[in-house]
């Protein structure tokens, strides 16, 4: 299994879980919230100009920019 | 079931549903913009009178994304909402409003606010853009599944705002909420599979096409720079002559209106204190309007957050995000609309560093004092044949000013940085910006600057002029009349202070109505070597007495105090107007001081130990 951080762009992927770094992880909640949840498909569109880092993912209808390290929170598996 | 006639409504929805744009339609000019108590998220209020002539007051909540809050504007949001917040009542009815271009995201938050037990009436929003992407909404059966009213809009148009009108003539029913253990997003996709009919090839968007070179990582930078490039010849080319012009009309009108008056103390006051402070406030107006034309255009569209993507890594290095690029480079222009371009920071922490760090970016009004001392002490020679000296000494003060403000926001954020901070920026579809928004946004900042920033800059103006003016020079006083006011006796005073960093009497005189705007302190200077030199040319003839009276660590430790020190009245003034907060005024006025005491005493020990 690997994680949306290390996603190459172009690629599309299926969330399977988001992970919580600590027991009150306030960011992997708001990832819930804005639609990051298991059964998702994720699509990587963009990558920063410094360092590939932000990326920018498209997830359904909308679309986000996260760090690597909060995009490491989900796990993700390969399209069937 | 309430039958009661609902006077007081708020809207809710996600950030980028078009909420306000639909706040806008429903109340047209007839809104207030302040700010909640205590903090410093914007409060829209407006009225509204339904088709039976009932009045509505209604509230443009912050955009949200969940009623379980990560910042004060979502706080503010799920406080109001709950009927938690200490000064608004819980509102009688709620409109939901979510984008039927994007209802996965929205539906969400939309079922949260059906969980809450008021009623709630769903505006969906931006029909026209779900067309356009061949969605096709059943209506009937959302509204019947969701047991709510759901009234189709597009809020750039009238369409569908008199019918939502109408159904707030009737009485709203409050929804039946959901089973506590719902997953709402189980339900948010059952209600998509059930009610929203997607093509069976979905069309790429025109968001998707242009992404693909805004984002591109070497044509997005490169786009992001030509866009940056004609904001500030815009600036300079449009505000420049405005401001002049607008200068010289006040200084005539002023001049025309006490001319029935005597020479005197009241003259001198309608002047020098009313006149020339009100100058000063309506002369930063074109360029606060010009930027906040481009920020506003630019957030409406849908660009900004895009180009807080590409800078986000660059900002990374100072603790902040991408969103803090555009007030910090608005404040080369002027602190001011940068400061008050911090608002389109989310971030709490963010928004008040960058605020602290605005004021060291370079703004423009420090050229004048830094070309006058440079000419005057700088040779015009060049270094290894193609480097002009004098540029690379003003270039090393940029320099050095954004060195400082990345050192100095890395050391505001180091406690807190421990905490993870994250950007999870949502990159909202592209759109044609409003004229009727923009306008409107920009109304409402010349209003707010002038009215709350502006009296704050009058009244201290009048003060300077005061302590400048009083007590007046005996009868035949020889030197300058300033020397003989208590800003004078304060001058010299200060001048033991002020000795280690190399400044003489004359400067710490000069300082102190310099502190009304920092060009002012060329034609403070003139006033106290008594050259009588007013306006344009006091630099030409101050030019020769700073050279053969100062001595050159003198002249760099003043540069090295401009670079940092806060000789600005009107910028502390809008700090206070945005963070509410006279302690943090105080605070970033002593850091300040300190970072320009400590600079300009290193510098003048420095050049004294060289030369």
């Amino acid at each position: 299994m690997y994680t949306l951080a290390t996603l190459p762009k172009g690629h599309e992927a299926i969330i399977n879980r988001v992970s919580h770094l600590t027991g009150n992880d306030a960011i992997a909640l708001r990832l819930g919230e804005l639609g990051f949840v298991t059964g998702e498909l994720v699509h990587v569109i963009a990558t920063g100009p410094f360092g590939h880092d932000p990326i920018a993912v498209r997830l359904g209808t909308s679309r986000f920019a996260l760090r690597r390290s909060e995009a490491a929170r989900i796990h993700l598996q390969d399209t069937k | 079931m309430s039958t009661s006639t609902p006077r007081h409504i708020a809207l809710a929805g996600n950030p980028n549903c078009g909420k306000t744009s639909l706040f806008n339609q429903l109340t047209g000019s007839r809104q207030k913009v302040g700010n909640y108590a205590g903090v410093t998220v914007e409060r829209k209020v407006g009225f509204f009178t339904t088709p039976q002539n009932t009045t509505i007051r209604v509230l443009d909540l912050p955009g949200a994304y969940s009623l379980s809050s990560t910042s004060p504007d979502e706080d503010i949001t799920r406080d109001i909402c709950l009927g938690h917040h200490p000064a608004e009542a819980q509102p009688e009815i709620l409109i939901g409003v979510v984008s039927a271009s994007n209802l996965r995201l929205h539906l969400r938050f939309l079922l949260e606010l059906k969980q809450i037990g008021v009623p709630v009436i769903v505006a969906l929003n931006m029909m026209d853009e779900a067309e356009k992407m061949g969605l096709t909404i059943d209506i009937n059966g959302l509204s019947a599944a969701l047991d709510m009213p759901v009234i189709p809009v597009v809020s750039l148009h009238k369409q569908g705002v008199s019918q939502l009108l109408t159904v707030l003539d009737q009485p709203v029913q409050t929804p039946t909420p959901l089973p506590e253990d719902t997953d709402l997003h189980t339900e948010v996709r059952r209600l998509l599979s059930h009610y929203v009919q997607q093509p069976a090839t979905p069309h790429e968007r025109f968001t998707d096409r242009l992404d693909r070179w805004t984002l591109h990582p070497v044509l997005g930078p490169l786009i992001l720079l030509i866009i940056l490039f004609i904001m500030f010849q815009t600036v300079f080319a449009w505000a420049q002559p405005i401001m002049d012009a607008l200068g010289s009309g006040l200084n005539d009108l002023g001049a025309w209106l006490l001319t029935p008056l005597p020479d005197g103390m009241l003259h001198s006051l309608l002047a020098d204190g009313v006149i020339a402070g009100a100058g000063t406030v309506v002369v930063f107006l074109p360029q606060i309007l010009i930027l906040f034309l481009w920020i506003i255009t630019l957030e409406e569209s849908g660009y900004l957050p895009r180009a807080a993507f590409l800078l986000d890594r660059i900002m990374a290095m100072a603790g902040l995000s991408g969103r803090s690029f555009i007030p910090l480079l608005s404040s080369f222009a002027c602190a001011i609309p940068g400061i008050m371009a911090a608002r389109t920071i989310q971030n709490p922490r963010d928004r008040l560093v960058t605020i602290l760090i605005a004021p060291l970016m370079t703004c423009s009004a420090r050229l004048p004092v830094y070309t006058l001392l440079i000419g005057a002490f700088v040779p015009h020679r060049s270094v290894w044949g193609i480097i002009n000296l004098q540029g690379l000494v003003l270039f090393g003060l940029y320099a050095a000013a954004i060195i400082s403000g990345i050192i100095a926001a890395r050391i505001m954020t180091r406690g807190v940085a421990s905490q993870e901070h994250p950007l999870l920026l949502e990159l909202p579809p592209y759109r044609r910006p409003l004229l009727r928004s923009v306008a409107l946004g920009l109304w409402q900042r010349a209003v707010m600057f002038l009215s709350r920033v502006g009296t704050i800059i009058v009244s201290l103006n009048v003060l300077l002029w005061g302590l400048s003016s009083f007590p007046a020079p005996p009868a035949h006083a020889m030197g300058a009349a300033i020397d003989y006011s208590i800003a004078g006796r304060i001058g010299h005073l200060m001048q033991p202070v002020f000795a280690p960093l190399g400044f003489n009497w004359q400067i710490c005189v000069a300082l102190i109505p310099g502190l009304a705007a920092r060009e002012v302190a060329i034609s403070s200077l003139a006033t106290v070597y008594a050259i009588g030199a007013t306006g344009d040319d006091a630099g030409d003839k101050l030019l020769p007495i700073l050279s053969s009276q100062w001595s050159m660590a003198t002249a760099f430790a003043l540069l090295a105090w401009y670079v940092y020190a806060p000789q600005c009245i009107s910028t502390l003034a809008v700090m206070r107007r945005e963070t509410r907060s006279l302690k943090i005024v105080l605070g970033a006025a002593a850091y300040l001081f300190g970072l320009a005491y400590l600079g300009a005493f290193l510098t003048h020990y420095i050049t004294l130990k060289m030369l």
